[in-house]
């Protein structure tokens, strides 16, 4: 009996659902990660996914090229991301304020775009998608084929990333420097390591992934654009960054298990949970996460303090 | 610190600048014999392919008909539409139209404010003298697709993705359950809701999740979210149904029909009312009977319906319009 419900919650196509939901957080939250390791808070993932999202659809409708449609949305995501560094290392401005700032423009934008270029609201014409794929090998390995055999290319990009990140930040000077610029920026700069030059790179690679994440709703997941499609995905990567500590295995799990809670609520509606609980479920996991239930997490610590050269 | 302030909010103005300026200016001459309609649209605006578009095709059908002139205006935000409700009814307009029911306090202010003013809403319920109230038998028309479903089902198994559960939605939910019921009792109906109207990422998810669960066709009333139960469809090989508006088009073979929501009808109507000198306050009701609600004309799916089925669904149809059939509504 109790078996039957677990097997009901957690079998091959639930992971392979979490896997789906968990994609876009693991870009943004990787975006996070660069940006608050340099020292610069940014809560405009959220507006810097949709960005992404709109204007992946928009190229790829020009091109008819999914694979361009993601460039496009990286180089949008990545503007966005210079923005942000400007006002906030720039200009000095409240690192909260810009971001915020951001994710309005970003409704404010797409939406015009939308009615501007198709002349409509809510959602765009479909667009071609970058499609599924079957791993040889892989697929063909019971229950673990079924999860992470057929997925999108994405996907698996997403996971790869996550190495990428890891090695750069923890194993590459480069990442050495870009903590050191996060941690102690006057030290970093004494020993000649440029604190602005290094931010404004973390905070647009920051923008380019998070744009990446919104693409992968709109090209890869989805084939159009809609309205706020991110639904609040950039905040939830950002407590994804936070339940990691700050590490890109961190916030991979952290991912992993909110797109995982994202999926068996979609089946516990079903077993006659209530569905008001079960919705707000993610949301909770993401408080107990900031409310540090889970040991400390202990953000850089020169975050959201713009630089001043003496 | 200053000067980066006002670059920021300077930065804000001017990202927020284009969006304002889809206001109507009714400026000309006013013929004191013509008969004048407001329309304050809801959010989205013109474009929408949904409710304002059909509630644009209702009053320039209506204005070609009569000869009545019409301005309309579609608001950013919620917190807008009392003003430009306000604003219509000060001009001297003959009838104001506040579309969808985010505009009901709104309305239900200016109906007071104004006890001569005639005015008319759709989608909600405002209990004031001078207010008509134009509402859809949801449940009627999604009892004729539950039935649909029920008799074109192969596993036995139907679903339902609702976007956030509130009472109109839910109202969308049981008569579905019940068209579904009336075929045959057997076939088990998966009801899963959203929470949310612009979400399609979830809403694919929400039907993946449930053709795993052996359904095979899947009706949304869910907004934006449902453009991702379109997409699971063609992905996962199963029929969806669309809401409001004809989406037969939005994903061709794999949408058996949409519950139509007729706002065209409505908006029609009160004008034709109010040209004849009979504006009628109170609540209309929209249904199967009035040509309220209803399906489409299966164009991508004439030849996947049996032509038994089509026969079925006629019978029914006539027999909620003969009041032989009686469709339980959310608010009963």
């Amino acid at each position: 009996m109790v078996w039957d419900y677990v097997t009901y919650l957690i079998n091959a196509t639930v992971l392979s659902a979490a896997l789906r939901m968990a994609t876009p957080l693991i870009f943004a939250s990787m975006g996070g990660i660069f940006s608050e390791r340099s020292g610069v808070i940014n809560i405009g993932l959220e507006g810097m996914m949709l960005i992404g999202a709109f204007m992946g659809m928009l190229v790829t409708f020009y091109t008819q090229n999914p694979w361009i449609g993601l460039i496009g949305a990286m180089l949008s995501g990545a503007i966005v991301g210079f923005v942000h560094a400007l006002f906030s290392v720039r200009y000095k401005v409240d690192q909260v304020v810009s971001g915020t700032a951001i994710n309005i423009f970003a409704v404010g934008f797409t939406v015009f775009m939308l009615r501007t270029v198709f002349g409509v609201a809510g959602t765009s014409p479909a667009v071609p998608r970058i499609p599924t794929v079957a791993v040889p090998g892989l697929s063909r390995i019971p229950v673990v084929g079924e999860i992470i055999g057929f997925q999108n290319p994405m996907v698996y990009i997403a996971l790869i990333l996550v190495v990428f990140v890891h090695i750069f930040l923890f194993r590459t000077v480069w990442g050495l420097r870009l903590r050191a610029v996060g941690e102690h920026p006057k030290a970093a700069d004494t020993v000649g390591i440029n604190v602005f030059l290094t931010r404004y790179l973390a905070v647009t690679t920051s923008g380019a992934l998070a744009g990446l994440g919104g693409a992968y709703l709109a090209i890869a997941h989805l084939s159009r654009f809609g309205d706020g499609m991110t639904a609040g995905r950039g905040f939830i990567a950002l407590a994804a960054m936070i339940f990691g500590k700050w590490t890109p295995f961190g916030a991979l799990g952290a991912a992993i298990l909110f797109g995982f809670a994202d999926a068996v609520q979609m089946r516990l509606q079903e077993v006659g949970i209530p569905r008001h609980f079960v919705l707000m479920l993610p949301y909770v996991l993401t408080m107990v996460a900031l409310a540090g239930f889970i040991g400390r997490a202990t953000p850089p610590k020169a975050i959201g303090k713009p630089y001043e050269k003496e | 610190m200053r000067r980066s302030w006002v670059l920021l909010l300077a930065g804000l103005f001017l990202a927020g600048a284009p969006l304002a300026v889809f206001a109507a200016g009714a400026e000309e001459e006013v013929d004191p014999d013509e008969t004048r309609v407001g329309v304050v649209f809801s959010i989205g605006g013109l474009g929408d392919q949904s409710f304002n578009d059909a509630a644009y095709a209702g009053i320039q059908r209506a204005a070609d008909d009569f000869g009545i002139t019409f301005d309309f205006v579609e608001p950013d935000d919620v917190a807008e539409m009392e003003d430009h409700q306000r604003s219509f009814v000060e001009a001297g307009y003959d009838l104001v139209i506040a579309i969808g029911f985010l505009q009901e306090s709104g309305l239900e202010a200016v109906a007071m404010d104004y006890p001569d003013a005639r005015l008319a809403i759709v989608d909600a319920v405002v209990d004031e003298p001078n207010v008509a109230s134009l509402i859809f038998k949801e449940h009627e028309g999604s009892f004729l697709v539950g039935a649909l479903a029920a008799m074109m089902t192969e596993s036995g198994t139907v679903g339902f993705v609702g976007g956030m559960e509130v009472p109109v939605i839910h109202n969308f939910q049981i008569g579905y359950e019940q068209g579904v019921e009336y075929i045959d009792p057997d076939v088990n109906v998966l009801v899963d809701y959203a929470g949310d109207f612009g979400d399609p990422g979830r809403g694919k998810e929400l039907a993946i999740s449930q053709r795993d669960r052996d359904a095979d066709i899947i009706y949304h009333a869910a907004g934006g979210t449902g453009m991702g139960v379109f997409e699971a469809a063609e992905e996962r090989d199963f029929y969806a149904i669309g809401v409001d508006d004809n989406q037969d088009h939005l994903a061709p073979g794999y949408i058996l029909t949409s519950m139509l929501k007729r706002v065209d009808v409505a908006v029609y109507e009160v004008v034709e009312d109010l040209v004849a000198g009979e504006f009628r306050p109170g609540i209309h009701e929209f249904g199967v009977a009035e040509g309220g609600v209803g399906t489409t004309d299966f164009e991508y799916s004439r030849d996947i319906i049996p032509a038994d089925v089509f026969d079925r669904l006629d019978e029914i149809r006539e027999g909620i319009v003969a009041g032989d059939i009686d469709v339980v509504s959310a608010h009963d």
